[in-house]
């Protein structure tokens, strides 16, 4: 190419254009962001095993593996971990040892323990056993609710709004999540604007973070997208979190849209705990491993050790005598 | 963040690649007996899929799965609108998939010399070099090339691999003759992060229009990047049906996405593929049942109504 003048070489090869000044390539580098989308540069991983992973698992776990699970988790980086439900073991005997659970964890320092409180009876026993941060759940689905909880979405709300007022006396953070955002089980297609009215409920309550669940896990990144855009017109986006299931395989694409929008909160579960109740033999929560490994690797710092959630991981799959749902657990091939 | 960016970005139309026959099945330790790859390949046809890997012409010595490709490339209907390239390493194997049939054919190079020399006993340059008698050889026949650059996010022997190294190989292959270069992720490191620093890279020495990814679901995070690079433009997905063939370089992990869980991101975005869902699952549950094992694809495993 020794006679093509200069600038037709530079037009045809950008190789040749680094070449003659190499000075531009760290320039342009600069200059971008990935694909021309902004993400955060930090993002918060709501650890959702010990809770929902494990409530969703048929064996009944032993509080000392509970225990030891959540321990485990407390030594990875994870600023929150969700440690157990104080519902009437009657619903859910999975978690009838929540008092033994929070009172036998040793709590790391700058770690969140929330748990679940469906009603100021679960809220007051929470407290006593050393609670310091609780959540509620709502749905944007009224067959979801009235099949979940017993009771219609406005019921509901008047029973979050006493444990909220009890909780704000108290000092105690409240966290909202909202169910079936991207479908419902029962009803199917679920408006955007109804998860967008239920979120905002919560919010004005006082939960100071809502998480919005894609329960059945049939979201792809066009519901993810919609779905937000009408929720961030009544809440704002830094107090918004996304509970991606990962039943249809769409959860970290669903996270990467989500992200792309200015949420910078993600739920996920250690080992990809917890199946589908609503697809037999389905998986349910994404694997925090996967996200990790995600986030790692766009440059997004999290505080997560990723090698140590993988050893969290196998731990309690061994416990259970199950395989892990996490990809990234399963190729332990070299990392790059 | 602009609310709107996020939709424009996207393509209205998505090629599928369908790879499961070839790189799917040659992945998988059973020997699977000819009359099922027809079926396999039979019931694809009839699903919308655009494009179907039919079979190899590598020496069955190296690839013994493949060792049936002149019966396999006979023994197919093929439908009206669908292609069914095929792979051809050399020009001996050229001929070969020619006097057999096909209409079109796949060369593939890597971005890695470590991997070029341990997979097909050459140097990248090596490679390209065979790989032009072939391109002559097609251009005489009218018969097009695609071409594969594979390790593109990482390689299993030097790790990371240069975005500018992957740009080289994809235009050299262009250059020759290729139609369209499929960018392979081949042991599914990468992550959006890598996509699209490889993708910026690669789109700059040919026309994203000419440009498709590979994606192995080793890590997870498959569907990610294919998201990332129809935000970059790229509007064609190789895939493969139930998520057929493992990884040979991590054990027991998956490799292909499925095209299952690819098809239903894909509609879910409002993009067309011209894919029926419901006959694409039938395929996979037929090849799954015929391997005795179950299906990669979330989708198929999940029987959720909506």
């Amino acid at each position: 190419m020794g006679n093509v003048p200069t600038t037709v070489k530079h037009c045809l090869s950008y190789e040749q254009l680094i070449q003659d000044y190499p000075w531009l390539r760290r320039w342009l580098l600069q200059e971008k962001t990935i694909t021309g989308h902004e993400y955060p540069e930090f993002v918060k991983i709501v650890e959702v095993g010990p809770r929902d992973g494990l409530q969703n698992e048929k064996e009944i776990v032993p509080t000392g593996v509970k225990i030891q699970l959540i321990d485990m988790l407390s030594g990875t980086g994870l600023h929150v971990i969700e440690a157990t439900s104080f519902v009437s073991s009657k619903w859910v005997p999975q978690m009838a040892d929540h008092t033994e659970v929070l009172r036998g964890i040793q709590r790391a320092p700058h770690v969140q323990y929330p748990v679940l409180t469906p009603n100021l009876q679960g809220f007051q026993d929470a407290v006593a056993a050393g609670a310091t941060e609780v959540a509620v759940f709502g749905s944007a689905s009224e067959t979801f609710s009235k099949k979940n909880i017993n009771c219609s979405i406005d019921e509901s709300m008047l029973r979050f709004e006493e444990v909220i007022n009890t909780a704000k006396e108290q000092q105690i953070p409240v966290r909202g999540y909202v169910s079936c955002a991207l479908g419902c089980p029962h009803e199917g297609h679920i408006e955007p604007s109804k998860v967008a009215e239920v979120a905002k409920k919560l919010y004005e309550m006082g939960c100071y973070e809502i998480s919005l669940g894609d329960t059945i896990g049939v979201g792809t990144p066009g519901s993810m997208f919609k779905m937000l855009q009408c929720v961030m017109k009544e809440v704002p986006a830094d107090a918004l979190a996304v509970h991606c299931h990962d039943t249809y395989g769409q959860a970290l694409p669903n996270i990467l849209t989500a992200l792309q929008m200015g949420v910078c909160v993600v739920d996920s579960a250690v080992a990809g705990l917890g199946g589908c109740p609503y697809a037999q033999g389905s998986s349910g929560n994404v694997s925090t491993e996967d996200v990790l490994y995600m986030l790692h690797g766009m440059g997004i710092e999290t505080g997560v050790n990723l090698a140590k959630v993988v050893e969290a991981g196998d731990f309690i799959c061994n416990a259970l005598c199950r395989k892990t749902n996490s990809k990234v657990a399963k190729a332990r091939g070299r990392t790059l | 963040f602009s609310e709107n960016l996020q939709c424009q970005a996207l393509p209205e139309k998505v090629k599928i690649v369908e790879v499961g026959p070839r790189d799917g099945l040659q992945n998988e330790k059973t020997i699977v007996p000819t009359e099922t790859k027809i079926h396999l390949i039979d019931m694809l046809s009839v699903s919308g899929l655009p494009v179907i890997e039919a079979t190899s012409f590598v020496s069955p010595k190296w690839v013994p799965q493949m060792a049936d490709q002149v019966e396999v490339m006979k023994g197919i209907c093929r439908q009206p609108g669908v292609s069914y390239p095929v792979l051809t390493p050399n020009l001996k194997g050229f001929q070969a998939a020619v006097k057999a049939g096909a209409s079109e054919v796949a060369i593939f190079g890597a971005a890695s010399e470590l991997f070029s020399k341990k997979n097909i006993n050459c140097s990248v340059d090596e490679s390209l070099q065979r790989f032009d008698e072939v391109m002559k050889a097609a251009k005489e026949a009218g018969v097009p090339v695609r071409g594969y650059v594979s390790c593109v996010l990482g390689c299993p022997y030097e790790g990371k691999v240069a975005p500018e190294k992957v740009a080289h190989v994809a235009k050299s292959l262009y250059s020759m003759g290729c139609y369209e270069i499929s960018l392979g992720d081949t042991i599914g490191v990468g992550t959006p992060g890598s996509m699209s620093e490889m993708l910026e890279a690669v789109s700059r020495e040919v026309p994203v229009n000419a440009l498709a990814v590979h994606c192995h679901d080793t890590y997870g995070q498959a569907l990610a990047n294919i998201l990332v690079a129809l935000q970059m433009g790229i509007s064609v997905v190789d895939s493969s049906v139930a998520g057929l063939g493992g990884c040979p370089y991590a054990q027991g992990a998956s490799g292909n996405v499925a095209t299952e869980d690819v098809v239903y991101m894909l509609h879910g975005l409002g993009i067309q593929t011209g894919v029926d869902l419901s006959k694409l699952m039938d395929a996979g549950a037929f090849i799954c049942r015929s391997l005795n094992r179950k299906t990669n694809s979330k989708v198929s495993q999940a029987t959720c109504k909506l």
